[in-house]
C-alpha cells in the first residue's frame, strides 16, 4: 500500500458584495460540493460595498477548478483569485497559550522572542503569545512551543494579497454610491496567469 | 404608487403577460394592487407547486421567462420543488414571495419561513427587499439574472410593509440579453482538426441546444455527423432526419448508446452530461475523444474529461463548427449505426409501451407534449418523434412526480392554438391532480390528458422486480386509485376509457376531437418494464436491450394474433 498523498491546499480569494447572506451563499457551496474548507477569513476592502475571503481549500487541482467556477456563476462573486497562480503575500494571526513553570519560563519567552511573537497576557501558569506570520512561521512556533505543553490556540486563518502595485480590484470596477455598477470581472479580465492553464475556456 | 404596484409595473414594463400564483395573508397588498393591473393575467391555481409547473411548462415551451407567485411560509415552501426543478433543467423563472412584515422577520411568526435561506441552494439568486426604493431595480435585475447566461430560477422575497409602502422612483425598462462569451478560436480550431480525423464521429445534444436546433442541424448534415438527442434536447434535431440515433442514457436507444460506446469523437453541444446519461463514468464513450460546448464553465469537465472545452452559446458555437466542413467517407460508420438503428423496438403487444405509441404517435409536429416522471415518461421520450425544439416538456434533472399536468397547462397557456398534451402515470398524477380545476378555471380547451393506469409506481416497480428481486415494497397503488373518469368529471373534464388494444384507438380519436381539454385513462397490464435499460451504475456498453422473458406474459405474437 502506498501512503495516502495529502491532499494540496489551495489559497483563494474571493471578492463579494458586502450583502447579507453572501457568506451562507459561498460556504453552502462549498458545502453541498463537498470542498472541504480548511480555512476561512473575511473583511471589508478598501471599497464599501465589497468584502474579501481568504478561503483555504483543500483537494486536487480539478477540484479548485470546479469549485472557482461554480463561484463564479454566483452573482454576488465579483471576483476569484487563485494565488496559486502567481506571487502572493499571506498572514495568518494565532494565539497560543502554552503552560509554563518556574523551570521553563525563561526558555518559553526565548522561543518566543525568536518568532518575534509577543506576549499579550501572562497567567500564573501560562502564557498567552500572539504571533503573524505565513504558514510555515506559524507551525515552526507551534511546534518549537508544544513539548512545553499547549493548552489553547485560536488562528484567524489565513489571509493573503497579491504582490506588486496592481490591485485586486481594479478601479473601473467599482463606483462608490451605485453598487449595481459592480461588475464581476473574472471573466472580463483574465490573468494571463490562468488563460495558460485553462488555454479554451477564459 | 405603492411597492406592490411597482412590482405589477416593473412586471408589466417587462413584458410579463401571464403570473401563476396563489394569495395569502403575506402577499395580499400585491393581489389587491394586481386588480390595478388587467394587462397582466393571473392564473390561480389549486396548490403553489402547480403554480411553479405552470410557469416551468410556460418557459420550456416558449424559452420565455415564467413567473410565478406565493405568500410566505408554506405558500413559499410549496415553490421549492419547482425552484429545484427549474434550477436542474436551467429554466428561466421568477418566483416572487410575500414575506412577514419586516420588523416580524426573523421572529418566527405567523407563517414565516427563511424562503431565501431554504432556496439559496436551488436558485440561481434570490433577493429579500429591504427598502421599496429597491424593489423595481431587483425585480429588474432578478429578471435580467434569470434570462441570461444559463437560465435559471430567481427569487425576490418581499416584506408586506415593503408592499405597502409608498414607491416614488422611476420603473425601470428591460435590459437587453447580455450576449454570450465568442467560443475561443483556438479551441474551435482543435475541435475542428479532430472532427476532420474522425471516423466515427457522434454528436450528443442536450438542453442547453434547443435554441440551436437550425445551427445543429446544419452543423451535422455539413460534417454528416450523427446525431444524439439527449432527454432534455430531444427536438434539437429532427427524428426523422436518418442522421437521428435518438436518446442516450439508462433508457437510451440501442443506437445512441453502442455509437458513444464506439465513437472516437463525441462532440457535445448544450449538456451536462448527467449521470442518467454516461452511466457509469468510466465507461463513458472510452475510445472518444470529447469535444464540450457550454455556456457554463461549471459544466466543462465537471463530470467527464474533455479533450477540447469549448465556452460560449451553442448557436454561435455550431454555426463556426460548421464552417470548413469536410464531410469525409465513413460508410463503414454508418452501415454499423444503421445496423443499431434496426434494433429500436416498437412495442408491438398491448402494455404502457403500446398505449404511449398510440398515443404520440398521433402528434402534430407543433404538438407540445409534456411527461410526468416514471416509466411512461421514459417511453414517450423513446417513442415520441419530435421534429422541433420546445415541443417536449418534461422534468429532466429533478424528475419530479407531479409535473405534467400543471406543466402542461402553463405551456398550453402560452401556446393556446397548439395542443398540449400530456402523458402522465396513476401515481404522479394524482400529486397534482388537483389542477384539473385550473383547466375548469380558465376554460382551457388545448389539454389533453392520457393517464397511462398500470395501478403501480411503475418504474420503482421495474426496479425493485431487477434489483430487489420483486419485493414490490410499497408500489402498489390499485386498491386505492380513484376513478380518474369520474374524478376529471368532478371537475368537468370530458374523460374516456380504453382497457384493451381494440378499445384505444377509438377512445383516442374521441379524446382528441373532443373540443374542450379532455382526459383518457389508459388501463394497461400491471407488470411491463421499459427496455432498453442501462442498471445504475453499469456503463452504456452493458445495456439491457430488450425485456427478459416474464412467465406467463403474452408473447408480441400471441398478442397480434
Amino acid at each position: 500500500m502506498t501512503p495516502e498523498q495529502p491532499t494540496p491546499d489551495h489559497l483563494l480569494s474571493i471578492l463579494v458584495r458586502d450583502e447579507p447572506r453572501v457568506l451562507t451563499r459561498i460556504t453552502a457551496l462549498f458545502g453541498r460540493r463537498g470542498y472541504n474548507i480548511k480555512s476561512l477569513s473575511v473583511g471589508t476592502t478598501e471599497h464599501p460595498g465589497v468584502s474579501r475571503m481568504t478561503i483555504v481549500v483543500s483537494g486536487d487541482r480539478g477540484v479548485v477548478e470546479q469549485a472557482m467556477r461554480q463561484l463564479e456563476k454566483l452573482h454576488d462573486v465579483v471576483k476569484i483569485i487563485d494565488h496559486s497562480l502567481e506571487k502572493y503575500v499571506d498572514r495568518e494571526l494565532v494565539l497560543v497559550k502554552v503552560a509554563i513553570n518556574p523551570e521553563t519560563r525563561v526558555e518559553v519567552r526565548q522561543i518566543a522572542e525568536d518568532f518575534r511573537s509577543r506576549i499579550v497576557d501572562v497567567g500564573r501558569h501560562a502564557l498567552t503569545f500572539e504571533v503573524t506570520g505565513d504558514e510555515g512561521k506559524i507551525t515552526a512556533f507551534i511546534e518549537q512551543l508544544r513539548p512545553f505543553g499547549i493548552l489553547e490556540t485560536m488562528r484567524t486563518g489565513r489571509i493573503a494579497l497579491t504582490r506588486g502595485s496592481n490591485a485586486d480590484i481594479p478601479a473601473h470596477v467599482y463606483h462608490p454610491g451605485e453598487t449595481q455598477t459592480l461588475q464581476p470581472v473574472l471573466s472580463a479580465e483574465p490573468r494571463e496567469e490562468r488563460a495558460r492553464e485553462v488555454p479554451n475556456l477564459f | 404608487m405603492n411597492g406592490a404596484k411597482a412590482l405589477w409595473a416593473t412586471l408589466a414594463n417587462h413584458g410579463i403577460s401571464t403570473v401563476f400564483g396563489y394569495p395569502g395573508g403575506a402577499i395580499m397588498p400585491v393581489y389587491d394592487a394586481l386588480t390595478f393591473y388587467p394587462e397582466v393575467r393571473h392564473v390561480l391555481t389549486r396548490h403553489e407547486q402547480g403554480a411553479a409547473h405552470a410557469a416551468e411548462g410556460w418557459a420550456k415551451a416558449t424559452g420565455e421567462l415564467g413567473v410565478c407567485m406565493a405568500t410566505s411560509g408554506p405558500g413559499a415552501t410549496n415553490l421549492v420543488t419547482g425552484l429545484a426543478d427549474a434550477m436542474l433543467d436551467s429554466v428561466p423563472l421568477l418566483a416572487i414571495t410575500g414575506n412577514v412584515a419586516s420588523h416580524l422577520m426573523g421572529t418566527d411568526a405567523f407563517q414565516e419561513a427563511d424562503i431565501t435561506g431554504i432556496t439559496l441552494p436551488i436558485t440561481k439568486h434570490n433577493y429579500v427587499v429591504r427598502d421599496v426604493a429597491e424593489l423595481p431595480r431587483i425585480v429588474a435585475e432578478a429578471i435580467r439574472i434569470a434570462r441570461s447566461g444559463r437560465p435559471g430560477p430567481v427569487l425576490v422575497d418581499i416584506p408586506k410593509d415593503i408592499q405597502l409602502a409608498a414607491f416614488a422612483g422611476q420603473i425601470p425598462a428591460p435590459q437587453a440579453r447580455p450576449e454570450a462569451p465568442a467560443p475561443n478560436p483556438e479551441a474551435l480550431a482543435r475541435a475542428r482538426e479532430l472532427l476532420r480525423g474522425a471516423k466515427k464521429p457522434v454528436m450528443m445534444v442536450g438542453g442547453g441546444s434547443l435554441d440551436a436546433a437550425a445551427e445543429i442541424t446544419a452543423l451535422a448534415r455539413a460534417w454528416d455527423i450523427p446525431v444524439i438527442t439527449t432527454l432534455m434536447g430531444l427536438g434539437t434535431f429532427p427524428a426523422s432526419d436518418p442522421l437521428w440515433l435518438g436518446m442516450p442514457g439508462m433508457h437510451g436507444s440501442v443506437a445512441a448508446n453502442r455509437a458513444i460506446s464506439e465513437a472516437d469523437v463525441l462532440l457535445g453541444l448544450g449538456l451536462r452530461f448527467d449521470d442518467r446519461v454516461t452511466g457509469r463514468v468510466s465507461g463513458f464513450a472510452p475510445h472518444a475523444a470529447i469535444i464540450h460546448v457550454d455556456l457554463d464553465a461549471a459544466e466543462i469537465g465537471k463530470i467527464v474529461r474533455t479533450h477540447v472545452p469549448v465556452r460560449g452559446d451553442a448557436a454561435q458555437a455550431a454555426r463556426l463548427l460548421a464552417e470548413g466542413a469536410q464531410p469525409l467517407p465513413r460508410a463503414e460508420w454508418r452501415a454499423q449505426l444503421d445496423a443499431w438503428k434496426a434494433r429500436t423496438e416498437t412495442p408491438g403487444h398491448w402494455g404502457a409501451g403500446y398505449a404511449v405509441k398510440a398515443v404520440v404517435d398521433r402528434l402534430r409536429p407543433d404538438d407540445l407534449l409534456s411527461s410526468d416522471v416514471g416509466q411512461h415518461q421514459m417511453l414517450a421520450a423513446q417513442l415520441a418523434r419530435f421534429e422541433k425544439p420546445r415541443r417536449w416538456i418534461n422534468s429532466g434533472g429533478l424528475g419530479t412526480m407531479g409535473f405534467g399536468l400543471p406543466a402542461a397547462i402553463g405551456a398550453g397557456m402560452a401556446e393556446p392554438g397548439v395542443r398540449s398534451v400530456v402523458i402522465a402515470g396513476d401515481g404522479g398524477f394524482q400529486m397534482t391532480a388537483q389542477e384539473l380545476a385550473t383547466l375548469k378555471m380558465y376554460d382551457i380547451r388545448n389539454v389533453k390528458i392520457c393517464i397511462i393506469n398500470n395501478s403501480y409506481l411503475g418504474m420503482v416497480r421495474q426496479w425493485q422486480e431487477l434489483f430487489h428481486e420483486k419485493r414490490y415494497s410499497e408500489v402498489w397503488l390499485g386498491d386505492s386509485n380513484p376513478d380518474f373518469v369520474k374524478l376529471a368529471d368532478a371537475y368537468d373534464v370530458p374523460a374516456y376509457r380504453a382497457s384493451t388494444a381494440e378499445e384505444l384507438p377509438g377512445a383516442i380519436d374521441a379524446w382528441l376531437a373532443n373540443p374542450k381539454s379532455a382526459l383518457l385513462e389508459v388501463v394497461v397490464p400491471h407488470e411491463h418494464g421499459v427496455f432498453p435499460m442501462v442498471p445504475a451504475g453499469a456503463a452504456l456498453s452493458e445495456m439491457i436491450e430488450t425485456e427478459p422473458a416474464r412467465p406467463g406474459a403474452p408473447t408480441p405474437e400471441a398478442s397480434e394474433a
